[in-house]
Order: C-alpha cells, then structure tokens, then sequence
C-alpha cells in the first residue's frame, strides 16, 4: 500500500510544546522546521531540539520529516550533519532552483551515511520549489535523485518571485501547480502543495483543498492541526466513489468468471484507466480508514 | 568543554526550560533549579541536566534553570545549546538516533 | 357579636383559628399611592451595618453566599469587612463557591471572624494558604447537589444569608438581569442562591439597582426577603462574565472536543429527543459546536440542556435544536439575556438541579453529560479539586451530581498538561467515584469503564478506537516519566464530601519541599 501523503503538519522546529504533540492530530507526515520558522539566532538551539525529539521521542508510523536550511550557508550543512544522524525518513530542501541542488544535499547525505555506516540511500529527500525558476525546472528537479519521494510547491517566495501575491482563488499558482503535479507524475514521485495561511478561514482552505485535488496532488502542507480534518475529508474517496469503484472489481471478477476480456458496467465499457482509477481509489479509502492511533 | 561566557537557551513557554550557563570560580556544577513541576520531577530534572553536562565534559558551571515542564529531551537539548554558546564553540557532536 | 365562638362544634379542632375578629387587631387603612408606598414603607435599610444589626447577627453564627458573580464579586469581601468591624467572631461562612478574589477572607481567618468554611471549591491565594494549613476546622467542600440536600434538609442550616443582586426592587424581588438601560452587572440565573434565600433565617438582598416594584419576573421573590441594602456595585461586570464564551481554538480542545462528539454519537444515548449538560472547561464546552453539526445532519432535536447555560446552548435554543434550557447559572451576556427573553430558557435552583434528597432533580433526567477533569485515576475516580502539586485549586461543581445523574458521563482531558500526566494511578483526590464514570476522552485515545462493556463494544463498531485506562496511563508515562507522589503532611486541611454528604475523601496539607 502507498504511504498517504495527504497533510504534513509543518512544526516550527524551536516550540518543545509542538514537537511534543506533533503526532496526536492524525496528519499523515510531520514536518520539523529548521528554516523560516526559526529566527538566525535559534537555529542551533531548534537543530539540538529537533534532533533530541527525533532519538528520543515516539512518534509511531508517521512519516517524519525535517525540513533545513538551504545549503547555500553554512547552517544547511549543519542542520545535514545531525538531522541525517537522527535518522528522519525525509529531509526536505527548500528553495530548490536546479537538479544541481538536489544533487549538491543528496552528495553531503551520502557522504554523512557513510561516516556513520548506515546503509547509503536510507535519507529519503523531497525538494521544495520556491521560485520562477524552479518551476521551470521542476522535471529536472523530480527526476534528479532517487531519494526523492516527493516535491512540494512553496508558495510565499514563489508568488515575490512571480511580482504578485496569493489570491484567494489561486490563479497565480495555477501554472506552478500544474507544472510541478506533471512533473512529480512524470517522475512517478508525490506531488504536494503549499500551505494556506489564514487559519481562520475554513471555507478558503476547504476550497483550495478541492482545487489541488483536483489538479492531482497528492495533499499539502498545514500549519494548523485544525487544517488536518478538513483536508483528510476532502482527500478521502467519498462512500460514493467507493462503492463505484467496488461495482467495478465487482464488474472484473465477473468478466473473469466468463472468461472474457471486455469488463462491463451498466452497460458502459470500462477500459483500463477507469480500472486503475478505481483501484488506486480502493487503496485510499483502505489507507485512510486503517489509520490507528498508534501505541507509542 | 570550557565555559567561557554566559550560555542562555530556551525560553519560558510552557514545555519548555530556559538554562543559563556561566563560568564558575570553582571545579564544581552549582545547579539552581525552579520548576513548575518540582515536586514530581525535581529529582529528574537535576539528573538529566547533571548528566548532559557531564557528557559534555563540563565540569565547572554556575547553572540556573527555570522549568516550565519541559521533557528531559528538550531539557538535554537547551542544556546542550546553552553549554555550546557559554563555550563559544560550534564542533557539536552528534552520537546519532536510535530509530 | 351574633355568635360565640365557643358553640362552634368542633370549634377547637379547626386549624389555624386564632379566636374573633376584633377591629382593633387590623392596621389602618393605607391611602399612600403605590410610588408613595415604595418610597416610605420599603425593605430598604442604609447600609449593610444596619441589615446586620437588624437581622440579629451573632458570634457562632452560619452566613451564606452565592458564587454567581464568580471572579468579579465584591459581595463576600464587602460584607466579611463590614462583619470583621462590627467584632464579630466564630462565623461559618457557607457560601456556594469562591474563587481568586476573596483573597482578602484570609485576614479574617487570620483574625478569627470565620472559623469554618463550606463551600464547592477554593483558588487562589486563599486556597494556597488553606492548602499550606491556615485553617484548624478543615473546609467542607460539598457538590452543587450535595449543598443544597444540606440545606433542605436543615442540617447546613443557615442563619443569615447575604445574597447580591444585579437588580432588586425596595420589598426584595430580586433576579440577575434585569438591566434594560445600563451595563452595570449582570449575572442571569440565581439558581444557587434561591435556596439559601427560602431556607436562611433571614435573607438580606445586597444591590447596586434597585429598580420600580415589581420586579418581575424575579429569581428570588420578596416573600423570602428581610431586607435590601443598596451599594455602589456589587461586583466587576468583566469578572462576572464575558459577553459571549468564545470556542475554543486550542487545536488540542478541539480533537478532544470532536472525539468527545464522536463518542456521544455512536454511545446509543444521541437520538431525537435527548438531554445534555456540558461541563465548563474549553474541550467540554467546544463538544457542543461538533454535536449541533451532527444534529442537523441527523435531523435530531435536543429536549433539553441543563446546568451552567453558554450562549452557544442558547443559539442552539434559538435555531430549535435544543427545546428547552434549565438554568441553574448562566455563563455568558447571552445565556443571561435568553433568561430573561426566551419562555423556555426555565431559571432553577440548586436543589432541583441537583439535590438526591428532593422529590426529583433535572441531572436524573440527563441521557449525558460532558465533563471536565485534573485527573483521572486507572478506577476512573475523578479529581477537580486539588491540582497535581496537591494543593487546592478548582471547585467540585455539579460533576458528582451530574455524573450520577446522568446515563452515560464522558470526562474530557487532555492526556497531558505540560509534564504532568492527567490519567494517573491514584488520584490526589476523589471528588467522583469511579462508579459513575463512564468514558474517558483525552487527545491521545478514548478509554471505557470496564462496568459499561455495551458502550466500548458501540464505540468499537462505529470505529472508534478504545483502550484501557491503564493504556492512557501508560502512555502518558511513557511520554513525561513516572512522577513523584506529591509529600503531604498528617493534617486534613479539606473534607470532601459526596453528594450524598458522605466523606468520599481528605485534603492534607502539603509539605514543603526541597530538592
């Protein structure tokens, strides 16, 4: 079964009271943060933090991530050289411009693996794009390391980039959307979007949540646990959408049954791409309702 | 690890601690603690600050803490940060996870 | 006279005969116009000294207060200095509850004018320096329910009461919102003070407005009155309540909020026609939000909510999800307000909320009821009373009563309050037995007592994931440590009673520690 990606709870990396409870609102992955939300003055102190919480402290199945600071100053590599110690599933590379600094974070992980024997290739890594320019790269930027399980849009320095600023709609986005969905599709790697930052506004951020489902991301970035919900419930097939997808299973055992190669539903043909559909549905819906609280 | 300045880390939310690490005079740890939870976690919270300097190697500091709950993680991990500044030094060392 | 009384057959067994009617025995005829009469023959006494002298204060003697101006009452401490000038020694004080600012009655401790207190909770600095010993007559902390049967049946028996009112007119009809013109104070339901007004040997009514007669409708009528005193205020609108009681946006409340909802809805006691209570506390009252969504999805109606009324209750009453509102302390402007305007918002008082020794009170006829907690214990026993260093800072409330009353109780608490684990082993004070406990909610998993195997086997089917209360216990350890029990001394400084005034446990004085 494919992990759900559906929210990733961004946790600022220097609040011991989030770190501590970043696992109880059910969001998929949890995102540790060591970059904007960390003023200059505390990023060793939120580094020591997230990577005590990171050996020490249990947070069941999530997908753990951790997002550094970029590479082009000395705190990338810092941050590299104990978070990948701390054995996170994913390190998170902002403002990500170019294949090349994929490659440039993935050579320093590899490196930091082998000094301390642990199996090369264990980091998985996802790249945020932040930027006209990664954008534009952004197929590049997906098919650049095999540690890549995902890339993300980051919207705020995108929209600057851009000389405009977010809508409610999100038509800005549009093309940075559409761009990086193709792209992680083309590389066969998860697509996830930006946050949404008015906490208070639930109708803006359910709507958004449909929009990017419907474009094909796989979820988002929240800010708020109250965010998860909402977009759980909009990310989960509906019981509609799952008691289709069962008519059609139903619909290939029979065809099989007959030995017959054309499957048929109510009278409508169903090719292939209608039977991946309802497959990848099925495991959604299999994922989403499987979800315990874990045992710490 | 010498302590050179005076370190502070943390702050005063609730869950977290604020160290203040400054040289000492004498070869000795001179540990203040207050904490919000000293009844049930006083004793612990001495160990864990004891112990992390110890790995430290410091063995000489007047250290101050005021306790808003904080787990012994992140009391280890502003003890650390706290030692590091008040020794001016950045060569951290990372033993690395156990997940 | 054209009769004897004498030859009345049976003359001497007729009830409340009192002989013949003479002239003289009848008071002249009044011919002052109603304005007139209100301002020459009133209850109205100048100042709180006279009321005391008037009502015939002693040494010994048993005062009662109300709690319904809560953090902003000036009633308590006015009286108590008032009492303290006069020389007065010896006094219980058996007031409702108290809270942060009556500080001050710690002087009066201090000086022997009250040598005894009852009352549902303590805070504060006073409840500090109880906790540390002040007091040689440990406090009596009873329930809502357990207080009023004390008083009902005479055995609290209360000599004088001083009760505050926000509007009075000058006989005594007294009630908490009728201020159409000015936003002085506030408070809707006098729920806990209309006992103490029918059974006090003299009730006096302390206001800051006293208004035209009648002051209808009134919380407390002018029958039970003795007399009125006027004052400058009678407490801080802002510390008697906010304008609305705001949700939550605590994210944590809010899982706990919604998980509670959840439960209700698969527990089997969420139908049309169901009643509830929520306790006070951000996770409890938040529930509210989640099952109002759930009722009109379901197309459910609520009969009616009881207890402390929210303004969030009252706009469920207004959309004609909740039928009817019985009121025993209103907790917002807005529940004040519905008092006073909506015909099915019923003000009650504190024995017919909650009493066990009355003809029938309202929490026997809850389906549930949401409650807060300090701590819960692997029994489910309860704790609201005395915080995790063992000193007092909370009020038992109606949660005995309610918990008993109603058919399925959920206590909602987070799993942990910094470091300080909420589901523990013992905890440092039973206020409700484990036997009338039925769901712990907390943000980290749902436990079920095991006496209610019905209800974890519904929550488990509508896929609710249930563990046992050692599995909460054990994981909040997991997560803080183990910590250590709080060190008392030998002296009881609290005794808490149950709702069937019954010693369910003792407070001691905690010992100073170091490290």
């Amino acid at each position: 079964m494919s992990r759900l990606r559906r929210s990733m709870l961004f946790v600022p990396g220097n609040n011991p009271g989030m770190i501590r409870d970043a696992h109880i609102y059910g969001s998929d992955s949890i995102m540790f943060d060591l970059e904007d939300s960390v003023s200059i003055n505390e990023k060793d102190a939120a580094r020591y933090l997230v990577y005590k919480a990171l050996t020490s402290l249990k947070y069941g199945k999530k997908e753990l991530v951790v997002r550094i600071n970029a590479l082009d100053t000395r705190l990338g590599i810092d941050d590299l050289e104990a978070i990948v110690r701390a054995q996170p599933h994913v390190i998170r590379l902002p403002k990500t411009e170019t294949a090349q600094d994929v490659i440039d974070c993935e050579r320093e992980i590899e490196r930091i693996e082998r000094e301390i024997g642990m199996p090369v290739g264990t980091t998985g890594m996802m790249a945020a794009i932040e930027s006209a320019k990664g954008v534009l790269n952004a197929y590049d930027i997906a098919r650049s390391s095999k540690r890549l399980i995902g890339i993300a849009l980051g919207a705020e320095d995108y929209v600057t980039d851009l000389k405009t600023t977010r809508s409610p709609e999100g038509i800005e986005l549009l093309f940075a959307r559409s761009m990086i969905v193709n792209a992680a599709r083309a590389a066969g790697i998860a697509a996830l979007d930006t946050v949404y930052s008015d906490v208070n506004n639930e109708e803006g951020f359910r709507a958004e949540a449909e929009l990017i489902k419907k474009l094909g991301f796989d979820g988002k970035s929240v800010i708020n646990p109250r965010q998860i919900q909402p977009l759980h419930d909009v990310f989960n097939p509906s019981e509609k959408d799952i008691a289709k997808a069962l008519a059609i299973m139903e619909a290939i055992k029979e065809a099989e049954s007959r030995g017959s190669g054309v499957i048929s539903l109510n009278g409508k043909m169903i090719d292939k791409p209608v039977v991946e559909r309802a497959r990848y549905m099925l495991e959604r819906a299999e994922a989403a309702a499987t979800i315990p609280i874990e045992e710490v | 690890m010498q302590i050179v300045t005076m370190g502070v880390a943390g702050t005063m939310e609730s869950s977290d601690i604020i160290v203040r690490i400054e040289p000492n005079d004498k070869q000795e740890i001179n540990l203040t603690i207050e904490s919000t939870v000293m009844q049930q976690f006083g004793k612990q919270i001495d160990r864990v600050i004891r112990k992390t300097l110890e790995d430290l190697g410091v063995t000489s500091a007047i250290v101050s803490v005021v306790d808003k709950g904080a787990l012994d993680c992140t009391i280890a991990a502003r003890v650390s940060c706290a030692a590091y500044r008040a020794a001016q030094r950045s060569d951290y060392v990372w033993n690395g996870g156990t997940r | 006279m054209s009769f004897n009384i004498e030859n009345i057959p049976h003359y001497n067994e007729i009830h409340a005969a009192h002989g013949t009617y003479n002239e003289n025995d009848i008071p002249a005829k009044r011919t002052a116009t109603l304005v007139e009469r209100q301002r020459n023959q009133n209850k109205v006494l100048p100042s709180l000294e006279d009321a005391i002298r008037f009502t015939g204060l002693k040494d010994g003697m048993t005062i009662s207060f109300h709690h319904h101006f809560r953090n902003g009452d000036y009633v308590i401490n006015m009286v108590m200095d008032v009492i303290a000038r006069m020389g007065f020694k010896n006094l219980v004080l058996a007031a409702s509850s108290l809270t942060d600012i009556h500080e001050p009655l710690i002087e009066h401790i201090r000086n022997g004018v009250i040598t005894h207190i009852e009352t549902s909770g303590l805070r504060g600095k006073l409840a500090d320096e109880i906790s540390h010993g002040l007091m040689d007559f440990p406090v009596v902390f009873r329930s809502h329910g357990g207080r009023a049967a004390a008083i009902e049946t005479n055995e609290l028996h209360i000599d004088i009461a001083f009760l505050g009112a926000p509007s009075c007119d000058p006989y005594g009809n007294a009630n908490g919102y009728n201020r159409d013109d000015d936003t002085g104070s506030c408070c809707g339901s006098l729920g806990y003070a209309k006992l103490d007004a029918i059974k006090a040997d003299k009730c006096i009514i302390i206001t800051d407005h006293i208004v035209p007669f009648p002051n209808a409708p009134f919380g407390i009528p002018e029958s039970q009155v003795d007399c009125v005193v006027k004052v400058d205020s009678v407490g801080d609108p802002k510390g008697i309540m906010s304008g609305a009681t705001r949700y939550t946006k605590n994210p944590k409340e809010l899982l706990i909020a919604k998980t509670a909802a959840d439960v209700i809805e698969a527990s089997g006691y969420f139908y049309d026609g169901f009643s509830m209570q929520m306790g006070s506390g951000g996770a409890s009252l938040a529930t509210a939000r989640y099952l109002r969504d759930k009722m009109i999805q379901k197309n459910i109606k609520c009969r009616f909510a009881l207890g402390g009324i929210t303004g969030q209750i009252v706009s469920m009453h207004e959309e004609g999800l909740v039928q009817k509102i019985l009121d025993v302390q209103s907790f917002d402007l807005i529940a004040a307000n519905s008092l006073k305007n909506n015909r099915f918002h019923q003000q009650i008082d504190a024995s017919y909320y909650a009493s066990y020794v009355n003809r029938g009170s309202a929490v026997n006829q809850l389906d549930f009821v949401i409650l807060s907690a300090l701590e819960i214990d692997t029994d489910f026993n309860v704790n609201v009373l005395t915080g995790s260093d063992g000193i007092i800072r909370g009020a038992i409330g109606g949660h005995p009563d309610t918990a008993a009353g109603a058919s399925l109780s959920v206590v909602v608490a987070p799993l942990l309050r910094g470091r300080i684990p909420c589901v523990v082993d013992k905890v440092n004070t039973i206020v409700t037995p484990g036997r009338t406990v039925d769901v712990v909610v907390t943000d980290q998993g749902v436990a079920v007592n095991p006496a209610r195997p019905e209800i974890k086997q519904r929550l488990i089917d509508a896929g609710i994931q249930v563990f046992t209360i050692e599995q909460l216990k054990e994981r909040a350890e997991r997560i803080v440590g183990v910590p250590e029990p709080i060190q008392y001394t030998d002296k009881i400084v609290g005794v808490v009673m149950y709702r069937n005034n019954t010693v369910i446990d003792v407070i001691r004085q905690v010992k100073e520690t170091t490290l």
